[in-house]
């Protein structure tokens, strides 16, 4: 349903996009997980056809962007990362403007407009203004504007962004509402959670560039460890570090204040690992393990966090 | 709903839907037109403002008096008798535009002037550097006054005569000439000791009849109809300036991008922001001339048609002069002192505040560029002047080729994205 190949994006001596390549079949969500700057909102552009790619190609059920007016841009919904609103007008009156500028009129207009106001839970508050709406109402109002022409393939350009999570967990309902009911979505976000609950799979991007690109399974068996062994030490005065981290069993060890965190391979080796802790007169007052996450991936691929990124 | 007209239509709404901006846009060109005309039109008698002027007679002759008392009288002045050190401190603090000095002996060295040759008593003009055309206006009318007070003295009394010929005697001239002047005063004192002789003096020799030429013979200038059209431009380019302005702020708030994830062309997005702004424009213009027209009694005393085109035109030229802004400004807040700048120099350019005949000639040939100028031009013709719609065409023909200059270049420049 969306095909991209090989998209290149350069602002002067900045490569903001690098080689993209993507797909989604009909009905998947596709992630494109990455810090700020990575490149994501280039790439959503190019693929939205407001941005002309220096190098690479877009299509969209097989039909390339050619064109302001072209008319694969019907098949596409865009939800911006900036509030596309007019905070002076109604949400009724801001997606009758939405629904017209994809030429819906008449009986068609009023049955959509009702249909995304249901859907995104703002029936009640169609005649209100869109300025006085709350962050999380105006994000949903946003994403409603894009469904008004029932598009095939929506593409979200961090949706969530700046919203409490009750809105958040509402966004995400509608969105898998629309997965439920066959579209295409693709989704990008630098929040790893977001990317983990909502996507089929999800493309980690980083400089511009896909750096892996699997389901959210694929992705975490790149991650160096299994499992993570957290531990609260009773003082921070631990000495056997070098010791531990040349056990076989241990792939990464690390000490931050009083908290140990070992990153290991197999959960089977965890109770040789503490009884060896002990030996060393270890005293510690909690212990934690925890899967390896898309941080960790992207630590492990990357060098560096999504935050600090 | 096309999406042409579903964008004309938010714009309007957005419009509409601003009470306090409504106001302003019919408010501010009302209150300012009703002022300047107001100030600028003709007005009754006992509301005429009159240039006070301080007299400082230090002659206190029949002839100095007699000068206060006629420059009293005369309709653009308030004559005040004053002594020399007030005047002039009036004048320095700005109490006074100008102070006339009558020197001692004025009356008699003036009315010997007249005929002998010699010295002559200077008066002294005290004026307000700022306030140089009231001097000069206060010197024409002091001249014509002294003509007609001294002349008089000279013809309708024998003083003066008497005194003359006694002088004559001790002036050097040349002997001929001495004996004509002597004839002349002698008749002139012969024909003064008879009744009813020479009682005007020297006065202008001739009468000035006004007549303003206005739409027809008997229809009285109405100062509302320049000021109203006047202010109304003024302020519709402004809104041509929140056009542009509000266009940058959209894209700079991420609008233009979703527009154009729509199959949505940049002439359609131009196209209908200019037709939404000439609507507005029109609708600025319908209700500041009906509040004119009740208020003021300002009519279309010429071509409706001629009218009601050139304010269709002149709409039009604004909304593509607000495109213009948008296309060529980078960012609201560059563009916004750049266009403010524009507009004031059209306005002021077009005779809106001030009639462009007091520009030099250069600059007056300049105004022809500036489209306001014609859209003043085209409503002052079919308001006050009464002319037909021939006399609106080169006005239309001029705003519509600048609407189409400005559209052009609109479209050229139009970038949906900041570079």
């Amino acid at each position: 349903m969306l095909e991209a190949k090989d998209l290149r994006k350069a602002y002067g001596a900045l490569q903001a996009v690098d080689g993209v390549s993507l797909h989604a079949a009909q009905g998947e969500v596709v992630g494109l997980l990455g810090p700020n700057g990575a490149g994501k909102t280039t790439t959503i552009g190019m693929l939205a056809g407001l941005i002309t790619p220096d190098q690479g190609q877009v299509r969209i059920a097989g039909q390339p962007i050619q064109g302001d007016t072209s008319s694969v841009k019907r098949q596409l919904g865009l939800v911006p990362q900036e509030l596309a609103l007019f905070d002076e007008l109604s949400a009724a009156a801001n997606l009758d403007l939405f629904g017209a500028l994809y030429g819906l009129s008449g009986k068609q207009l009023d049955g959509e407009r009702h249909r995304v106001l249901e859907l995104v839970g703002l029936n009640e508050r169609a005649k209100d203004r869109a300025g006085t709406f709350s962050g999380g109402m105006k994000r949903r109002l946003n994403l409603a504007a894009a469904l008004m022409h029932d598009p095939q393939v929506i593409l979200l350009d961090e949706p969530t962004v700046g919203v409490d999570p009750q809105s958040r967990n509402a966004i995400f309902d509608n969105l898998e509402s629309l997965k439920a009911a066959g579209k295409t979505l693709l989704y990008t976000t630098h929040y790893m959670e977001e990317a983990a609950r909502l996507c089929d799979r999800i493309a980690i991007v980083d400089h511009g560039k896909v750096v892996a690109n699997d389901t959210l399974q694929g992705l975490l068996r790149l991650a160096p460890v299994a499992n993570f062994l957290t531990l609260d030490l009773a003082t921070p005065d631990f000495e056997a570090l070098a010791e531990l981290r040349e056990l076989a069993t241990v792939k990464q060890a690390e000490l931050t204040g009083t908290q140990l965190r070992i990153g290991l391979q197999n959960m089977r080796d965890i109770p040789h690992l503490l009884a060896w802790l002990l030996t060393k007169n270890v005293e510690f007052e909690h212990i934690q393990t925890e899967r390896p996450t898309l941080e960790t991936v992207f630590l492990h691929l990357t060098g560096r966090t999504l935050r600090d990124a | 709903m096309t999406a042409f007209s579903a964008l004309v239509k938010k714009d309007l709404q957005i419009f509409l839907g601003d009470r306090r901006a409504v106001i302003m846009a019919f408010l501010a060109p009302i209150l300012i037109g009703s002022f300047f005309g107001y100030v600028f039109g003709p007005k009754p008698v006992k509301e005429q403002s009159k240039m006070p002027v301080l007299f400082v007679d230090q002659d206190q002759s029949a002839t100095t008096k007699e000068l206060l008392a006629n420059m009293q009288k005369d309709p653009g002045l308030e004559a005040v008798a004053s002594e020399l050190d007030p005047a002039r401190e009036a004048v320095k603090k700005g109490k006074a535009p100008v102070a006339i000095v009558i020197p001692k002996g004025f009356g008699e060295q003036a009315g010997q002037s007249l005929f002998i040759p010699g010295p002559k008593p200077s008066v002294t003009i005290l004026f307000d550097p700022s306030h140089q055309t009231e001097a000069a206006m206060v010197r024409g009318i002091l001249t014509g006054q002294v003509m007609q007070s001294v002349t008089k003295n000279a013809f309708a009394g024998t003083e003066m005569t008497s005194n003359a010929l006694k002088s004559l005697e001790t002036t050097p001239m040349d002997a001929g000439a001495k004996g004509e002047l002597r004839t002349l005063l002698e008749s002139a004192q012969k024909l003064n000791a008879r009744p009813q002789a020479g009682q005007g003096g020297i006065a202008v020799p001739f009468e000035t009849k006004d007549e303003a030429l206005t739409a027809r013979t008997g229809v009285a200038y109405n100062a509302y109809a320049h000021s109203f059209g006047g202010m109304a431009i003024q302020f519709m380019l402004f809104m041509g300036i929140d056009v542009g302005i509000g266009m940058l702020l959209l894209r700079q708030r991420g609008l233009w991008r979703r527009f154009r994830a729509a199959p949505l062309s940049k002439a359609t997005l131009l196209g209908s922001r200019a037709v939404s702004a000439m609507l507005i424009g029109i609708l600025i213009l319908a209700v500041v001339f009906t509040f004119a027209r009740i208020v003021f009694d300002v009519r279309i005393e010429g071509s409706v048609a001629g009218f009601v085109v050139v304010c269709a035109a002149f709409s039009l030229m604004t909304a593509a002069y607000g495109l213009l802004i948008a296309a060529v400004g980078k960012t609201p807040e560059a563009a916004r002192g750049l266009a403010t700048l524009a507009t004031l120099l059209m306005v002021m350019l077009s005779g809106a505040w001030v009639p462009s005949f007091v520009f030099p000639q250069w600059l007056q040939q300049v105004t022809k560029a500036v489209p306001a100028r014609w859209a003043m031009d085209g409503i002052d013709a079919m308001t006050w002047r009464g002319l037909g719609f021939e006399e609106a065409l080169l006005p239309i023909a001029v705003l519509l080729g600048c609407a189409v200059v400005f559209g052009a270049i609109a479209i050229w420049r139009f970038r949906w994205e900041v570079e």
